[in-house]
């Protein structure tokens, strides 16, 4: 996943992105994700466009944005890593792989590199519970997490 | 007195018809279906301990303190969110309840400051309450943890807390205080309709918040206070109670600002004004406010408000304070010796529409009874006078025909003209309300209002038409149902006369009606105008809304027609949800037309010609009354350029600044000898007065106030006037000093010798609206209620009228030289020539007029966003800034008229309705230019004003 800046016409091309999803029952969620897709977070500035096109308020897509997590509302690094840190996972030791990984990784959950290399984010359940303790490092999901596979996500993120 | 403490039922009622019966704590309750488990016990007189639900709002069900216990079901539900069943058992108070009950205060008190003493809500607290109502008594969980009220923590900032947001100039918002209940989210959604707040995040990080995360004065708030009023806590608070204090009575009266008439508690602390609640139940506004009634009341005691009566002897010379006994023995011997220099004609008076019934009628008595003649107007003349014709002529009643209850009933709204989020904003609620609900919207105005557009409501068509071409906009919509076989027969053949119709049918049916003839001049596609005429043929429950873009035009008479007209092809006449609803502009303007301040007309809408209505003067006033109507305001400032009128009494308005042709009016001012303005503040009209004399605000007096849907509400004192005297004490006083035996000794005997000569009043008293709280006319023996309703069994005037009505383009034309078109309009914020809320912190949001330009017509004229204009038109011109917007048609400007600065009326012209010579202000052929700054008449106007407003010190006085 790479960085791209929206520039300085995300809201015109925000406005593009929204276009054909207008018909769609429910469509605010699926704009947002489709903004994500295309700029890697959601920009101040694509909220009042999709505001107006629903005509709801700048208010009510706040809310909904802040609401859930998924939405990032800054750029991520070039890579995310999203660690499960829920019941299943934990009792498989997954907080010492995500400290193993914040250490290794030189970055805080929650937070992105000052290289911008990579971000990693907590979530609450993959539904990999099978393969506890797992991750989704660039949308790819990695299950049953040891020491082995820490270092190979580790190389993926820097060659 | 005391405090009115109004009983919050938690949910709102149902209006369900069936009845269900069930038992609280082992009493039988029965309520309508529908209702809550809550309103139920409320109703009961038992009080369900709860923080997130008020009967403003729908329930909500998450503070989890209304828990209870019904028989026979698992758990313990809460009872706003659980409607009442047959033969339900429910008990709220047992043991495992106030278990959890205590154990979900002890989590909110854990973050909650215990500061109770020092805190702004201490005494009107609802958390306080429940702390107290649940027994609270210790919080297990300490306030150490993680919270969101203190600035730090542990040493370190607490990235939790949000400092407090002082940027509304009215209230405060606290986040450390907050409970996240939603009460304000939920009031500013359902109650107000704006959608400005939010809750921001999730689980702990939920918060409050305006906007973006901005702050309330950066947001969408319009500041209605509703969010405010929902508040349970004191995160959400005036700044005058924080200030002052708590309240310790109220009194219930009328709002002074716009037509609506909105119901407020003047919540006092002594003779201090603490703060203006809506009551819930008053019946034109429900418990909501919009900015000014709530909040802009500061104009009571500004600095710039005159006590003191002033004279001079030329309008240049310097103002003298004089005595109450000098001021008004000045005007009595001033007007006697015009009157007998030029003859009884000489001079007159003017009516106000922001002062009560009972003051207006006092000035026009003492036009007819004291000056022997019937040069009385008022500034309805200037906004709803062609609604008084039209819908006189169409239906036999000068006024609208619902209450506003009536607009919950609506299927399709027609609002064409006016704009009530800005003008009208707490009706715009209840619009918005019924708007999302279902109901459709169809607008015609030359602009793109609020109204046509808002978060969740959008009008299903907005004919934007061009100015001035109301009239075939509305035939043409008339055409399309009559030719499409639309109209309603039935209605029709019941209640009109069926070969009036049959004229006017083959009248509209001619093609050069058809919108694809009129969309020539008028601009609006014919496909629009199509649609929009079947959806309201067809649609249901159709209601007219209307304001002064359909009165204030050369045509204005013709269109209130043409607007009566397609109310009666429709059927929608005489029922609730349906009828023709002008949206009158100031608090009293439908009092004062009521009240004979026309010179043609006695109270009661009796023409002056009608012998038995004189006659009821007559006896009464001991007079013979001039059959003859007298002058208008334009006929009289006319006379006095001429030189034949020389004596004028205006009460209450500033005609220089709200009446056309600013020049003219001012020329006619200067030409009198006796000018006696009677005022709160020194006005622009009071530049050319020769005598000043204060006036007292609506907290200082009682009365009566009739708003857009002819309801008489109380308007009752709460403080004694600052000037001495309530205005009809003062116009009292000069009618004595004239010589006339006037005893009156409270407004209630005025409005009893109004029952006693006016049949529409004849059932109204004080202790009638005291008893009813308020009553709509005709209230008389028929009605002794007052008449929510007109036209129910048949029109006033027999049988409903249809009038031809043939569009006649406006003599003001665009050309060469003056290629764009004007249109006035108001904005939220300020109201009317701004004398009030000018002179109040609703100033944050609107502090000069702008000039709407569509970025073609600014493109083409090199202006850029906010430079300085020259407005010229054929009248004058003037300067203002510019914003760019495409709210206005190319080839349309726009701009408000709430600052003397700008002075719009110096370009208007002195066109005028045919019928009733209400000027054309919608319509202005007009150039646009770039500017450097203030034009010629400005400056000299701005250097007259300062000259005219100069007060001699007692120094110069003893020159």
């Amino acid at each position: 996943m790479a960085l791209q800046d929206p520039g300085p016409d995300a809201a015109a091309q925000t406005r593009n992105i929204i276009a054909d999803m207008t018909h769609l029952e429910g469509p605010l969620l699926p704009m947002l994700h489709a903004v994500q897709a295309a700029f890697g977070h959601v920009p101040q500035e694509a909220l009042p466009v999709i505001a107006d096109t629903l005509n709801i308020s700048n208010a009510e897509i706040h809310g909904v944005v802040s609401f859930y997590h998924d939405f990032r509302r800054a750029p991520a690094g070039r890579h995310v890593l999203k660690l499960c840190r829920a019941e299943a996972c934990q009792s498989m030791g997954s907080e010492a792989v995500a400290a193993k990984l914040t250490a290794l990784l030189g970055v805080r959950s929650g937070e992105t590199s000052p290289d911008q290399a990579v971000t990693i984010e907590p979530v609450y359940c993959l539904g990999l519970c099978s393969c506890a303790p797992a991750a989704l490092l660039d949308g790819e999901p990695i299950g049953r997490l040891d020491d082995e596979r820490i270092v190979a996500i580790v190389e993926r993120v820097r060659p | 007195m005391s405090l009115i403490q109004e009983t919050d039922y938690g949910t709102p009622a149902s209006r369900a018809e069936k009845t269900v019966t069930l038992t609280i704590d082992g009493f039988a309750v029965t309520v309508p279906e529908g209702t809550s488990v809550m309103r139920a016990a409320m109703e009961a007189g038992m009080k369900v301990p709860k923080l997130c639900a008020t009967d403003m709002v729908d329930a909500f069900g998450s503070c989890r303190l209304c828990l209870v216990e019904i028989e026979g079901r698992n758990g313990t539900p809460a009872s706003c969110t659980t409607p009442v069943a047959e033969g339900m058992a429910v008990r709220t108070q047992t043991q495992q309840l106030k278990t959890l009950r205590k154990g979900v205060m002890e989590l909110y008190i854990s973050d909650h400051p215990l500061d109770c003493l020092t805190c702004a809500a201490n005494g009107d607290c609802e958390l306080q309450d429940m702390a107290g109502a649940v027994g609270l008594r210790d919080v297990r969980y300490g306030q150490e943890g993680e919270n969101h009220f203190t600035a730090t923590r542990g040493g370190e900032a607490n990235f939790h807390y949000m400092p407090q947001d002082d940027s509304n100039p009215y209230f405060t918002y606290d986040p450390s205080k907050c409970i996240v209940c939603s009460r304000c989210v939920r009031a500013c959604e359902e109650v107000q309709g704006t959608f400005a707040l939010t809750i921001e995040g999730r689980g702990f990080d939920s918060r409050v918040a305006a906007g973006m995360h901005q702050s309330f004065l950066d947001s969408d708030c319009v500041s209605c206070g509703a969010c405010v009023q929902a508040c349970p806590t004191a995160t959400l608070t005036e700044k005058s109670v924080i200030e002052i204090g708590q309240p310790e009575h109220s009194v219930v009266t009328t709002c002074a600002y716009c037509g609506v008439g909105c119901s407020f508690k003047a919540e006092m602390r002594g003779d201090e004004l603490v703060r203006m609640v809506p009551w819930k139940d008053g019946k034109a506004n429900r418990g909501h406010s919009c900015v000014k009634g709530r909040f802009a009341w500061g104009y009571a005691t500004h600095k710039e408000r005159i006590l003191n009566p002033m004279i001079r002897e030329k309008v240049t010379d310097p103002w003298r304070e004089v005595s109450w006994d000098e001021a008004l023995g000045h005007v009595a011997r001033e007007f006697t010796r015009i009157q007998a220099e030029h003859g009884r004609g000489a001079i007159g008076g003017l009516t106000s529409s922001r002062c009560t019934n009972e003051e207006t009628y006092l000035v026009q008595k003492l036009i007819r009874q004291g000056f022997g003649n019937n040069n009385v107007d008022t500034c309805a003349r200037v906004c709803h006078s062609p609604t008084g014709y039209g819908l006189g002529q169409a239906f036999g009643t000068s006024a609208g025909t619902q209450d506003f209850d009536s607009v919950e009933e609506t299927d399709v709204v027609l609002v064409i003209g006016a704009n009530p989020a800005a003008a009208h904003p707490v009706f715009a609620s209840r619009l918005k309300k019924r708007l999302r609900a279902g109901a459709k919207l169809i607008v015609i105005d030359p602009r793109r209002t609020e109204t046509v557009r808002s978060p969740h409501v959008e009008a299903a068509f907005h004919l934007p038409v061009q100015p001035g071409t109301n009239v075939a906009m509305i035939t043409a919509l008339a055409h399309v149902i009559v030719t499409e076989g639309l109209f309603d027969e039935a209605f029709i053949r019941e209640r009109c006369d069926w070969s009036e119709f049959e004229d006017y049918a083959e009248f509209v049916a001619d093609p050069r009606h058809s919108p694809e003839e009129t969309e020539r001049f008028t601009g609006v596609p014919a496909a629009d105008v199509r649609g929009a005429a079947r959806l309201f043929a067809q649609g249901g429950n159709g209601s007219i809304y209307y304001g002064l873009g359909v009165t204030e035009h050369s045509q204005g008479s013709t269109t209130v027609m043409a607007i009566a007209n397609l109310a009666m092809l429709t059927g929608n006449i005489g029922r609730p949800g349906v009828g023709v609803n002008p949206l009158r502009g100031q608090n009293n303007v439908q009092g004062s037309c009521d009240m004979g301040s026309f010179p043609h007309e006695l109270p009661g809408y009796r023409h002056i010609s009608t012998d038995a209505a004189r006659e009821t003067f007559e006896m009464l006033w001991g007079v013979t009354l001039d059959k003859e109507p007298g002058l208008r305001i334009t006929n009289m400032l006319d006379a006095a350029v001429e030189g034949s009128f020389k004596g004028l009494y205006v009460q209450g308005e500033d005609i220089l600044q709200s009446d056309p042709d600013t020049r003219h009016v001012a020329a006619g001012l200067a030409a009198m000898d006796c000018v006696v303005v009677h005022d709160l503040f020194l006005n622009e009209t009071a530049n050319y007065a020769h005598v000043f004399l204060p006036g007292s605000t609506f907290l200082e007096k009682d009365g009566t106030f009739t708003n857009a849907e002819r309801r008489i509400n109380r308007v009752r004192k709460v403080m004694a006037p600052r000037n001495g005297f309530a205005d009809w004490e003062v116009t009292q006083m000069l009618a004595q000093a004239m010589g006339l035996d006037w005893a009156y000794t409270h407004p209630a005997q005025i409005m009893d010798e109004i029952a006693m000569t006016t049949p529409s009043f004849a059932g109204v008293s004080y202790e009638r609206l005291d008893a009813l709280g308020s009553v709509q006319w005709p209230c008389n023996e028929a009605a002794p209620e007052g008449t929510p309703i007109m036209h129910v069994d048949g029109f006033v005037r027999g049988r409903g009228k249809f009038i031809r009505t043939e569009y006649i383009p406006t003599d003001e034309r665009t050309g060469p030289r003056f290629p764009l078109l004007l249109t006035t309009g108001r904005i939220l914020s300020q109201y009317n020539v701004g004398a009030q809320t000018r002179r109040t912190a609703n100033t944050v949001w609107h502090d000069e007029d702008l000039l709407e330009i569509h970025p073609h017509d600014a493109e083409q004229r090199g202006i850029r966003d906010g430079d300085w204009v020259r407005l010229a038109s054929r009248a004058g011109e003037t300067t203002l800034r510019a914003e760019i917007t495409d709210r206005v048609a190319p080839g349309v400007v726009y701009t408000t008229f709430h600052h003397p600065l700008t002075q719009a009326n110096v370009i208007t012209t002195d066109f005028s309705d045919w019928a009733t010579n209400c000027p054309e202000y919608k319509v202005t052929a007009v150039q646009v230019a770039p500017s450097n700054g203030p034009s010629d008449w400005q400056r000299d106007y701005a250097e007259h004003a300062r000259q005219a407003r100069r007060i001699a010190t007692p120094t110069e006085a003893a020159e």
